[in-house]
């Protein structure tokens, strides 16, 4: 981490300060912050490992603009660092959904042996992922689906319902456990219009309506910690008291327990989402409202590599039958507490 | 050539003193404190906190509620009084979010954290004034359109800002800053007592001192203004670096609130911005404007949002409701400006 990509930061932030403002900001303004290593998946045990045929991955992302987002990135460039059969070739992430095509397009007249496509937006990359398949190119989907399965060899992402569903059952065995019975239970979704939002927020009330409980305060943020902040606090306003609460994204979830720091509320538990590092060391020290968070790991991003290298030599996993890598792979939204947090430790996140 | 009867320009003309503005002319002028426009707009605020008050009885009126609404209200209120003078004197700025942004993102890198809560403040606060500056010069001396300057500000602010940051979320770790701008004085947050300060300064440099008679002299005529011996591209560049103070100063605010300086503070804060002047009366032409219609304009989104999470409303119907108020104001405007002409 604090290589080439560190000194280049700083020259970029020299330029920065004397177009900015001047000498003073240029001397306070370094990051060398304890960030950890990218997620990598180390190389499993058995044959798979043992370096193969060459491969060439492809990789195209949207603009790392999130801490989860960029962690999925760096935890792909990170895991194609881990084999030595592999050749990683990334085009800049971007947010708009024109140049990601011709990215990938790009991608394709290289003749890449793997493509791994993290869509901006599944429906409108589906063509260009056909296309790369009828290229004879295999396309390893990550997160985002297309539109159809002809788009793609094979899927890999998370799972946004189950993770609504398993922040309802942990929060209703601990209500359970302490003998609530008519809790008031608080929601901070993220951005409201987006599909995975609404899948969240389904399997939550699902899961709840199970033990015979209800969302009641519930607001839509940003998936920021200024937008968690400001929702968070009218929230707090609207119920003097909670028994607790689901926000839905560890980056925001810092400014939702900033929030709830600022009302001095400590009468509910709270469950986050994705898992990030903040929350997990939060967790671990067991000091304030937060008491699990639910995954939505970008591990997903390395495995998607390892998953790619394997379709490039015409492997399989290991331990299951199939001769093939499955079509679909869905990962577990775990709930990450006290009790089991260091054994997650490794797939947390800067968020 | 002027649009208004109230316009300043003939006491610019008479070059007054350098300082504080006599006393006489401004009684002359009379017109302030009773405002039709603003009146009515107060008259929509009380409405709201009515709602507010039937709606949830237990919890609008709160200590707590209400803290709450000016804390909320307290970083874009201190930027849209910045956007305040800039739209008075004929401009636009599109970049006051990226520049919070920009200016959080900065005081919160880990160095700057090292070095205490001085540097902090004085990182956001010369970033922010720094940008606006930038701005200033641009649309003055480089006469770029402040629509383009601050668009191309928009996109480079944030840029920067997200290049700093690495995208990540900077959580501060230094406890004084958040000790002194998370805390009370005299029983109000720290956040509020900025807010009131940045106002009362503001409204003073407005209506009190040459700046703002210059102010809006520009922006009601800027051949006139020129005329009269104003340098007007020094002061359009002043202008655009009050904005940009005003935006370091919020920035200080988000960040104390969220504990975070992150690439995405301040998103929309320009849409927000230019809603509650333009509802607070401020003409977008320049020339005229009040620092009590923004303030009230930036407290009727606040408490609009607070009454939805109140009741468990959906946002959507949040945002058509803050647009529905927009055109309704500036409907409203349209109306009285008429009237008055006509008479």
């Amino acid at each position: 981490m604090s290589g080439p990509s560190s000194l280049a930061r700083r020259r970029f932030l020299t330029g920065g300060a004397a177009v900015g403002a001047g000498a003073l900001l240029a001397a306070c303004t370094s990051n060398e912050s304890p960030q950890s290593a990218p997620q990598a998946v180390a190389g499993n045990a058995g044959q798979n490992s043992q370096p193969g045929k060459h491969v060439t991955i492809g990789f195209s992302a949207p603009a790392a603009d999130h801490g989860w987002m960029a962690a999925m990135t760096k935890n792909a460039r990170a895991q194609a660092g881990q084999f030595s059969d592999v050749t990683f070739t990334a085009t800049e992430g971007t947010n708009d959904v024109n140049q990601q095509i011709a990215q990938v397009e790009t991608l394709i007249n290289q003749k890449v042996g793997v493509l791994v496509i993290l869509p901006f937006d599944g429906k409108a990359l589906t063509q260009v992922g056909q296309q790369a398949m009828d290229a004879g190119i295999p396309v390893v989907n990550v997160d985002r689906v297309f539109d159809t399965p002809l788009a793609y060899r094979t899927w890999i992402g998370g799972d946004n319902y189950r993770m609504g569903v398993n922040a309802g059952n942990y929060i209703a065995g601990e209500l359970k456990k302490k003998g609530v019975t008519s809790p008031v239970i608080g929601e901070v979704a993220g951005i409201d219009s987006l599909p995975l939002t609404q899948e969240r927020s389904q399997g939550f009330r699902d899961a709840l309506a199970k033990h015979g409980f209800a969302v009641g305060p519930r607001v839509s943020a940003q998936f920021t910690p200024e937008s968690g902040e400001q929702m968070t606090s009218n929230l707090l306003q609207s119920a003097p008291k909670l028994d607790a609460l689901w926000n839905h994204d560890d980056d925001q979830g810092i400014g939702v327990l900033a929030a709830i720091d600022n009302a001095r509320r400590s009468e509910f538990l709270m469950v986050g989402g994705a898992g990030s590092r903040n929350m997990m060391d939060l967790i671990k020290a067991d000091s304030s409202v937060i008491k699990a968070t639910v995954l939505y790991s970008p591990s997903m991003a390395s495995s998607a590599i390892a998953l790619a290298r394997l379709l490039g030599q015409d492997k399989g996993i290991g331990d299951l039958a199939e001769h093939e890598i499955p079509a679909n792979v869905t990962t577990y939204s775990a709930v990450v507490t006290k009790e089991n947090v260091d054994s997650y430790a490794d797939v947390a996140f800067d968020s | 050539m002027t649009k208004d009867p109230s316009s300043v320009l003939p006491e610019a003309t008479q070059a007054p003193p350098p300082r504080a503005a006599p006393p006489a002319p401004k009684a002359a002028r009379g017109r302030f404190p009773v405002d039709a426009r603003l009146a009515g707009l107060f008259g929509v605020f009380v409405l709201l906190c009515l709602v507010g008050w039937l709606t949830r009885p237990d919890a609008f009126f709160t200590e707590g509620n209400l803290s709450t609404i000016l804390r909320l209200a307290a970083a874009i209120g201190v930027v849209s009084v910045g956007m305040t003078f800039v739209i008075i004197s004929g401009g636009i700025d599109l970049s006051v979010g990226s520049i919070v942004a920009l200016s959080s993102v900065w005081a919160t890198t880990l160095a700057t954290q090292a070095y205490g809560p001085v540097v902090m403040v004085i990182c956001a606060l010369a970033v922010g004034l720094g940008c606006g500056l930038i701005n200033g010069v641009l649309v003055s001396y480089g006469r770029v359109v402040p629509f383009i300057a601050t668009l191309a500000m928009y996109a480079s602010a944030r840029g920067l800002a997200e290049r700093i940051s690495g995208r990540q979320t900077q959580v501060v770790r230094e406890t004084g800053f958040l000790s002194f701008f998370r805390g009370d004085f005299l029983g109000i947050p720290v956040l509020i007592w900025m807010f009131a300060l940045v106002f009362v300064v503001g409204w003073v440099l407005l209506n009190r001192t040459t700046f703002g008679r210059r102010t809006f002299a520009v922006g009601g005529n800027t051949e006139a203004a020129r005329l009269a011996g104003i340098n007007v591209k020094r002061h359009t560049a002043l202008v655009y670096g009050v904005a940009g103070l005003c935006c370091g100063i919020a920035a200080i605010m988000v960040v104390a609130r969220t504990t975070s300086g992150a690439s995405t503070n301040g998103l929309y804060y320009e849409l927000d911005a230019i809603a509650a002047v333009v509802i607070g009366g401020t003409l977008l032409t320049g020339g005229r404007g009040t620092l009590i219609g923004t303030l009230i304009g930036v407290l009727i989104f606040t408490v609009l949002g607070n009454i939805f999470t109140l009741n468990n409303l959906d946002t959507d119907i949040q945002n058509i409701a803050k647009g529905a108020i927009i055109v309704l104001a500036v409907l409203l405007q349209f109306r009285t400006n008429r009237a008055r002409k006509s008479t």
